[in-house]
């Protein structure tokens, strides 16, 4: 048997050196007695002599990257067998590479439990340990000290957290076996000798209050508690010293809420609701007066009269000049219209603008909304699914597309798709054979019916998009002739008229 | 009036933050202190410094700025119309408080919350003025969780995101009806729409600028919100409905659900009751079930009576009772998805599963050691040791489940 010794600080690199070395001379598992620190063994009799250092034979030890993640670990935990269970693993890798991948392997699975154990109680100890501030050297950095107990030894694996947070003043964390200190950013890794007493720390009594005031009596779950803050750190943590008061007391207290009959309000709470009431006046004062589209544009935020408007952001409302001579309506907001607020500014809407420019309309002048001025759709996961709106939902909302073409006073109406040729002309005929086509609406408004720009971008077929891309030009560029026609025709009849 | 003691305050404006759920310090950039200068870290994982009886993890000193305030939302312990007792922090004690806290590794950082005084924009402002002092006077590195005012200006509201790591702003109800009822200066669409603007803004900083091709930092952590479960008479379907849609609309990193809990010197108009824990819990499984497990908010509640998830059993596996044709399961077949619904299987033990499949075939000794919860999973799950036909079939499934000891609450 060989004997190998690791010592406590540096307990990672000699490990790593010595099965290098072990597994150089070929020195199988079970051949290996593994020593930390300066523990005695029983087993002294089997020991061989110690042997003098052999030169590495030169054939390369090679791991996957994983096991040294999981090994540094492991070796931080505190059973006895760590060093001969990673060298088991060491020596069994040579042979099966994959071994790790193989959650149910008896010493793979092994290692995992070391592995997780060690990780909690390296996060516990970022979590638990708790400074107190230590009387400062005239001219120097604030210092602090703690005193900390945890279950493995995890010092050096945790004290580069503390360096990183508390780069900007000295302390010492002191544990049962080792003790770190920080002093002018180097951390220094020694051997403890006893127990250091430090002193009191006022803002310890801030920390308590603020502990027991945080807390809520009626909800009292001590289970949850225990198992995230087990009992053995308790010893050192200022605030837990509340613990059993707080638990006590908590029953009382919350009956006590209860069964406390409602008090009336106090004396300045009037004043200061009125206040409130001013503040929210204000703010209607900057409406501006009804039957205008800035009206109009307002109410629509209050607007209940379908449910679409409890899961959309907002109401959108149209945009362009009014009068203006034409007006586009598309179906409803998408989801970058509805976060905006503003009618087409999604993908459907920045295709609209290029292709009424090739048509040669200006988007700028015409005004643009849609038939529903709230987003429909249904969650999924991280995105929000478009979905139609039902004839109800049109109908509900035709109450401010009659407005908007009330105040907006077009000559050419485009309904882009079939929900606005259905809130225009209250026809729900499929638009395939009306495409193209104007048909008038009971107030004489002629409205040209067209797709919508989202069909082009739902069509997975090229051929069948591009199609669609140039018939809704060719729709827009009658738009664009109709419009100048009527323009003619006026000042004709402004002629005829003189 | 006497002037408090900074003891004093920290115990009326602790006490008035408790009702806010939220504690995560998580998801956000990497950063530390060097020797040359700054305090403070954040390395991804968030840390829980302390617990308190309640449960709940004690991460971030969650205070309120001021809990005087304008506005009567009947739910608040802080509502204008309460008689508990009034403090205010002015912005040098907050910044005190959150430095020495820190330094003593109390805390990861601030949550920090506050009433309403004079205008949502003065009250912001203060609010914006704490953080910056702590970026840039203190060259704080730690976390930062400021509450968003309701009908804040967007322009503080981007602001406060350059200096926080996340902003968060409550929905508080599942419903417009409910919110406009109990908290009449608090508007429903106001809060969406500030929810909306913010991950327009994350959205805008997100992208590389020109020059030099990094991303700005803005709101690192992202925003999350807080329902309040058990004032009103929501139903769980309407609630997890509310979620998905906030979850899938403004990219929330979490709701967090509050039980209602008894306040001291509560209004008249509410249920005065212990906080419904249990339900939260419930709803708390079912919105990761949301997220990470591919359900659908109808599907966990179909059948559910009155829209309400079973208060016995955690709602996956009160799903896989109703949906015994899908069972069982041969678990070194089944796909991703089929296999993340088998009760007992968390979405780690998925993973493990998928991986360890790919050289072996796993059996039920397997199972156990990979960390399923085989008491769970049993009537579930095939694998070639195991075949649990008549289980599957047995009238009695549900009363074997619902006759075993109570399960440990995961997210208290």
């Amino acid at each position: 048997m060989k004997e190998v010794h690791v010592p406590m600080i540096g307990a990672w690199d000699a490990w790593r050196r010595e099965s290098r070395r072990l597994m150089d001379m070929g020195v199988p598992p079970e051949a290996v007695l593994w020593r930390f620190d300066d523990e005695e063994t029983v087993f002294r009799a089997l020991l061989e002599p110690p042997d003098t250092l052999k030169e590495p034979a030169g054939r390369q030890l090679l791991v996957p990257r994983a096991f040294l993640t999981l090994a540094e670990t492991v070796i931080c935990h505190s059973q006895p067998s760590r060093f001969s269970r990673l060298y088991r693993v060491l020596a069994r890798l040579q042979k099966n590479r994959n071994l790790l991948q193989l959650p149910t392997d008896q010493d793979v699975h092994a290692l995992r439990s070391m592995e997780k154990a060690v990780r909690r109680d390296a996060h516990k100890m970022k979590a638990f340990v708790r400074f107190r501030e230590l009387e400062a050297r005239p001219g120097q950095r604030r210092r602090f000290g703690a005193w900390f107990e945890p279950s493995h030894h995890v010092v050096e694996r945790v004290a580069p957290f503390f360096a990183r947070r508390f780069a900007d003043m000295d302390w010492v964390i002191a544990t049962p076996g080792v003790t770190v200190t920080y002093n002018d950013g180097a951390l220094a890794f020694e051997r403890t000798s006893d127990v250091p007493r430090y002193g009191e720390d006022m803002t310890e009594a801030l920390w308590k209050t603020y502990f027991s005031s945080i807390f809520n009596p009626a909800r009292l779950k001590l289970q949850a508690m225990t198992s995230e803050m087990p009992k053995k750190y308790w010893r050192n943590l200022p605030e837990a010293e509340l613990i059993p008061d707080l638990t006590r007391k908590a029953l009382k207290r919350e009956a006590q809420m209860l069964n406390a009959p409602p008090s009336s309000m106090p004396r300045w709470a009037e004043i200061m609701k009125a206040r409130a009431i001013d503040m929210r006046s204000q703010t209607d004062d900057a409406e501006a007066p009804p039957h205008s589209m800035e009206a109009g544009r307002h109410a629509v935020h209050e607007c209940r009269r379908c449910p679409l408007h409890e899961c959309a952001t907002q109401a959108v409302f149209g945009e362009g000049p009014a009068p203006a001579r034409l007006m586009l309506v598309g179906e409803q907001p998408g989801d970058e219209e509805d976060l905006a607020g503003r009618p087409f500014v999604g993908p459907a809407g920045r295709l609209l603008a290029d292709i009424a420019s090739e048509a040669g309309l200006d988007r700028s002048q015409c005004y643009v909304t849609n038939a529903v001025k709230h987003f429909k759709f249904q969650p999924r996961g991280k995105r929000r699914i478009h979905q139609r709106p039902n004839t109800q939902e049109i109908q509900r909302c035709r109450w401010w597309l009659d407005f908007e073409l009330d105040k907006v006073r077009p000559q050419l109406v485009v309904a882009l798709g079939a929900t606005a040729a259905r809130a225009l002309t209250g026809d729900g005929r499929a638009i395939r054979e009306r495409s193209g086509k104007i048909e008038k609406r009971v107030d004489n408004i002629p409205v040209l019916i067209t797709i919508h720009p989202s069909a082009i971008l739902r069509t997975p077929d090229r051929q069948a998009a591009i199609e669609l891309r140039s018939a809704l030009r060719r729709d827009l560029e009658r738009a664009a002739a109709f419009l100048c026609q009527s323009q003619e025709m006026r000042s004709h009849a402004a002629i005829k008229g003189s | 009036m006497s002037a408090k003691t900074l003891t004093e305050k920290l115990a009326v404006l602790a006490d008035a933050a408790k009702y806010d759920a939220s504690c995560a310090s998580s998801g956000t950039t990497r950063r530390h202190s060097t020797p040359q200068g700054g305090l403070g870290s954040t390395e991804g994982s968030g840390i829980c410094h302390a617990y308190a009886p309640d449960g709940r993890c004690i991460s971030l000193l969650k205070i309120l700025m001021t809990n005087f305030c304008v506005y009567d939302c009947v739910y608040c312990v802080n509502r204008v119309s309460s008689n508990v007792e009034r403090a205010r922090f002015t912005p040098e004690e907050v910044v005190w408080l959150t430095i020495e806290f820190y330094r003593r590794n109390y805390i990861e950082g601030l949550f920090l919350s506050s009433g309403i005084i004079r205008s949502p924009d003065d009250t912001m402002s203060d609010m914006i003025r704490i953080a910056r002092d702590l970026r840039q006077k203190q060259n704080f590195r730690g976390y930062i969780h400021l509450k968003t005012i309701p009908n804040a200006s967007a322009a503080l509201v981007e602001e406060a995101g350059l200096y926080a790591d996340r902003l968060s702003i409550n929905i508080e109800l599942p419903s417009d009806r409910s919110l406009e009822s109990y908290a009449p200066e608090k508007k429903p669409a106001a809060i969406r729409r500030s929810m909306a603007d913010l991950r327009i803004k994350m959205e805008e900083h997100g992208e590389p600028t020109l020059r030099t091709k990094r991303k700005k930092r803005f709101v690192p952590a992202g925003q999350s919100t807080q329902m309040i479960i058990g004032a009103d008479g929501s139903s769980d379907h309407r609630i997890l409905q509310r979620s998905a849609g906030l979850y899938s609309g403004y990219g929330l990193r979490r709701v967090y659900y509050s039980a209602f809990s008894p306040i001291p010197d509560a209004s008249a108009k509410l249920p005065l009751l212990k906080p419904p824990l249990m339900r939260e819990h419930r709803l708390y499984q079912a919105d990761w079930l949301l997220r990470f497990y591919g359900f659908g908010v109808d599907e966990i509640l179909q059948g559910a009576p009155q829209g309400m998830l079973d208060i016995r059993m955690d709602p996956k596996l009160a799903w896989a009772l109703r949906n015994r044709h899908l069972f069982p399961v041969d678990v070194n077949r089944a796909d991703r998805s089929m296999l993340l619904r088998v009760p007992g299987f968390g979405s780690r033990t998925v993973s493990r599963v998928l991986q360890a499949r790919r050289r072996m075939t796993l059996r039920y000794g397997d199972l156990l050691r990979i960390g399923a919860r085989m008491n769970l999973a049993k009537p579930f799950v095939v694998v070639p040791d195991w075949l649990p036909s008549k289980l599957i079939e047995d009238s009695n499934l549900e009363a074997r489940f619902l006759g075993q000891p109570k399960q440990m609450d995961l997210f208290a």
